[in-house]
């Protein structure tokens, strides 16, 4: 049995048809063909698959595609879209500043586990753009990278959420 | 400006931030499987029952596919098979019986799990303890006694002399190397070609397309493997899965394409294993603190087969090859032991066997240091190398390297009396602080002799490149070791814009396919900085001369004058130029103008170095709460020599994230079985992968010894973080536990177990 259920994605709205138990992570990756959100574990431990779902950070592979009827998702395809005024533009390509912070500050090895990252990041710094820096590494103990030992991950973190804050005032 | 030794951002990193890398489960398919595997640890299967309509192929299907079966022929290394899918017998829960193959993932699973088995169980063991134990069940047909390796090394005439005899016998729990992709395959059959490509999730394309081709006794010309983005590997994605190969079969035998991706708790039950040892070290110390002889036992848990192409071996030869560490030791003898057991198979973890072997030796320099009445860093001033080249007792050559130096670095950024000071003051408070070190060394960027010295049928040792540049002047390296995360398409690019006057991001490393790349082993053992970035050197400087040569005819002037700089080939110390595309244009377009030169600019290049030591001290400041028994980790030094850095950041972020590995080592993670062979940590909240929470900020010290056993200069990394760390956690909570009068040498330390270390101590 399928369900037709529409949603949108990155701006996009989208209508597939889905069976009740497909996780929202697979209806992203294979129904709309977005495949930067990725699985590493489908018990929502590691948050590889952590999207935005209407503001919140949410781990795609807990959720079902039905219950996301409507709602607005954002993904890692579109984080630069998301605040456009502050994106800038390195190698032909624009990126959020949490994405060239993660470049510059070493934050990804392998990068499977970078898509979850940003967007865990993005969603906590959208919610509380003054949120601490304590706060903020507490906020990154929600997902799991087995590459980088976390420090250049947070650096890269709290560098951009410093970039933000500027942005916002400036 | 040199672009080795510069920080710079790395090339792949664009791509990957903005969700645009390729991971092999991005790949539709035609057809999804799914595997079954045995419920039980060990048993003899009478049936396997399908629905109707399920497309199931078992163990009888695979005709003529030959199983998995490694050599060395060394060591009276009893060889042991893994068939691609049982072959009417399991030896561990998880082990592949059969295959099931449908339209969708979720299709294949629900028919997977619709399979009935009916397996006769047979009594299991999943300790080396058990499994040794006189009357034991055997494992394997081949391995009597349960035993496939009893390795023994001694030096000419061994005898402790006189002296303090101090013992450490330490104990290593399972691990799982948890990349944070599961392993994945997508086999697709090409009716034109007959040809199938398989793209999966390795370290090793080459050695996959030899291995897969051999068994299923297909030419190797019809296969095609390719690693595209692999997200993280760290040995575990090194060895053959017997996965991979059945995909390759289905796929011919279908004539379609088919994807396979493993959840995470069939890679935490049945991809590969690691770490399951056990030492007892006896040290023979003289009155001056000097370790003057080490007799070593060394079991290792092996689990029920043998990855290809390393063996059941490869822990226990590794331990007896590099035990002596970095200390100078004359009399040395080992016996290590590796037993098969009806677990998952063990196979190379970042690091194999020197995490463990490391801990051993460096409790064993701790407990001889308190019983001496020396300081932890004065007994191994005494008993580091010093003069270099050293040769081991088992005959291993250490090139330069600064032992001692990064011991008395790290300590002196540690600030020894005010720690003390702070110890003593909160130890007053009943509060318990530590600090442990661990030195060490690793052999890295070790060659094909290092393999054959182990006797092994495949010696994973040369690299070999290929660097063209096309007639617009574009550079393209075509490598054959295949990188995952390591950074290595920016630092091999470093290393060529040297040479060719150019800049890193106008290099393309192409690596991780068999079509587009020349053979080559892959990437792991800390060895593609070493061994593919001296390949990368040498064909660079080839290119570079003839580049000259060709820049010399044009400018009319010598090629000894020419220097390539900024994209541009000019006549030294005049403003007599042309740009490299022109000369790129000329060496393809113009041939007959360089009559003493071959057409085109392309160049190859293989190296095979004997191998390199790097070195480092890890310390550790530990606080062990005695209430919950919890450590945490307030200061983690390491101060390492691992000779030329070709890109600092890169090589930060390597240390950084072996040290977390380590420290996941020394404190969380264990792979439990259950007395009948069930994997009780089967899931991410069971298996402990530490967070951000767990990792403390790791300070590092470089010093950088030029080695001349390297042609760039610069010696392996990739594992040192993961080997030396879980020896100074550990150390470090010995001393914080050393009033109270507890110890533990067990890893990981989990408060359980420190509870009961204390329990004893108060006990006695």
């Amino acid at each position: 049995m399928r369900v037709p259920i529409s949603l949108r994605v990155n701006g996009v709205p989208y209508a597939i048809e889905v069976e009740p138990r497909r996780t929202l992570a697979d209806a992203l990756r294979q129904d709309c063909g977005l495949t930067g959100t990725h699985i590493g574990c489908e018990h929502g431990v590691c948050g590889a698959c952590t999207v935005i779902v209407d503001g919140e950070p949410v781990r795609a592979c807990l959720m079902f595609a039905v219950q996301a009827e409507a709602c607005d998702v954002r993904t890692i395809e579109g984080l630069a879209l998301s605040i456009n005024p502050s994106c800038e533009e390195k190698d032909g390509a624009t990126l959020h500043p949490l994405q060239s912070a993660f470049i510059a500050h070493h934050g990804l090895q392998c990068g499977f586990c970078t898509p979850g990252f940003l967007m865990l990041a993005a969603a906590v710094l959208e919610r509380d753009p003054g949120i601490t820096d304590a706060a903020l590494v507490d906020a990154l103990s929600a997902n799991l990278c087995r590459c980088t030992g976390y420090q250049g991950i947070v650096d890269a973190v709290l560098d951009a959420a410093r970039t933000l804050r500027h942005a916002e005032k400036g | 400006m040199s672009w080795v030794g510069r920080p710079i951002n790395r090339l792949e990193d664009p791509a990957l931030v903005q969700g645009r890398g390729r991971f092999t489960a991005d790949l539709p398919a035609r057809h999804h499987v799914r595997f079954v595997r045995s419920p039980v640890a060990a048993g003899t299967i009478r049936r396997v029952t399908a629905e109707p309509g399920t497309r199931l192929f078992t163990a009888a299907d695979l005709v003529g596919v030959a199983p998995i079966r490694p050599m060395l022929h060394k060591f009276g290394y009893v060889p042991i098979a893994q068939p691609v899918l049982a072959d009417g017998v399991v030896r561990y829960a998880g082990d592949l019986i059969a295959a099931v193959v449908a339209d969708t993932a979720e299709a294949a699973e629900d028919q997977a799990e619709l399979v009935a088995l009916d397996i006769d169980p047979l009594p299991a063991v999943t300790t080396a303890e058990a499994a040794l134990a006189p009357g034991a069940p055997q494992v394997q047909p081949e391995a009597p006694g349960n035993l496939v390796i009893d390795a023994r090394f001694e030096t000419p005439g061994f005898a402790p002399p006189p002296g303090t005899t101090i013992r450490a016998a330490i104990r290593s729990h399972r691990q799982n190397a948890t990349p944070i992709e599961p392993r994945a395959a997508h086999a697709a059959f090409d009716p034109a070609t007959g040809r199938v490509t398989l793209t999966c999730t390795t370290q090793t394309p080459h050695m996959m397309r030899t291995a897969i081709a051999d068994l299923i006794g297909m030419a190797e010309a019809d296969l095609r493997v390719i690693a595209p983005d692999v997200g993280g590997g760290f040995g575990q994605k090194m060895s053959l899965a017997p996965e991979f190969l059945a995909l390759v079969w289905l796929a011919r035998h279908l004539r379609t394409s088919l994807a396979w991706t493993e959840d995470r708790r069939e890679n935490l039950m049945a991809s590969f294993h690691s770490r399951d040892m056990e030492i007892a070290l006896a040290g023979t110390f003289d009155a001056d603190g000097r370790l003057r002889a080490l007799d070593a036992d060394v079991t290792a848990n092996v689990g029920a087969y043998a990855p290809y192409p390393n063996t059941a071996a490869v822990e226990p030869l590794m331990s007896v090859a590099e035990l002596p560490g970095p200390y100078d030791i004359a009399a040395y003898r080992c016996r290590a032991r590796g037993v098969v057991t009806n677990t998952c198979c063990s196979a190379p973890y970042r690091g194999v066997a020197r995490p463990a072997i490391t801990l051993a030796l460096e409790r064993l320099m701790d407990k001889a240091a308190r019983a001496l009445g020396l300081t932890p860093w004065e007994i191994r001033r005494r008993n580091l190398i010093t003069r270099f080249p050293h040769t081991s007792p088992t005959g291993l050559v250490y090139d330069e390297g600064a032992y001692v130096g990064a011991m008395e670095a790290a300590l002196q950024a540690a600030d020894l009396p005010a720690f003390q000071a702070r110890q003593a003051a909160l130890r007053a408070e009943g509060r318990y602080l530590g600090l442990g070190l661990s030195t060490f060394c690793e052999r890295t960027g070790y060659g094909s002799p290092a393999f054959a010295a182990r006797g092994m049928e495949v010696t994973p040792g040369w690299e070999q490149v290929e660097l063209a540049m096309d007639p617009s002047g574009a550079v393209e390296a075509r490598i054959g070791a295949s990188p995952h995360g390591q950074g290595l398409a920016t630092t091999l690019a470093q290393i060529i814009a040297d040479r060719l006057g150019t800049a890193p991001h106008q290099v393309r490393v192409v690596h991780g396919d068999t079509d587009r790349t020349p053979y080559g082993f892959g990437t792991f053992a800390s060895r593609s900085i070493v061994i593919a970035g001296g390949a990368v050197q040498l064909a660079a400087e080839k290119l570079r001369t003839k580049l000259r040569a060709i820049a010399a005819t044009l400018l009319e002037a010598a090629p000894a004058d020419i220097e390539l700089a900024d994209g541009m080939a000019r006549i030294a110390g005049t403003d007599r130029a042309v740009a490299l595309p022109v000369l790129a244009r000329a060496a393809y377009h113009q041939a007959h103008r360089f009559a003493d030169l071959s057409p085109g600019l392309r160049e190859s290049a293989v190296y095979d170095p004997s191998g390199t030591f790097s070195n480092a001290c890890h310390l550790a400041i530990v606080e062990v709460d005695i209430e919950t028994c919890a450590v945490g980790i307030e200061r983690f030094i390491v101060a390492e020599d691992a000779g030329r850095l070709i890109n600092p950041m890169i090589a930060e972020g390597q240390i950084r994230g072996g040290v977390a590995q380590g420290i996941a080592n020394a404190l969380y993670e264990e792979i439990i079985y259950s007395d009948t062979g069930d994997v009780l940590t089967a899931t991410l909240a069971d298996y402990l992968t530490p967070t951000v929470r767990e990792v403390p900020r790791i300070e590092i010290i470089h010093l950088e010894t030029i080695t001349e056993a390297t042609l760039t200069g610069a010696k392996g990394l990739g594992e040192g973080g993961a080997i030396g760390a879980p020896a100074s956690v550990l150390n470090a909570i010995n001393d914080a536990l050393a009033p109270l009068g507890a110890e533990i040498d067990t890893m990981p330390a989990t408060p359980r177990r420190i509870h009961a270390a204390l329990q004893t101590a108060r006990a006695r």
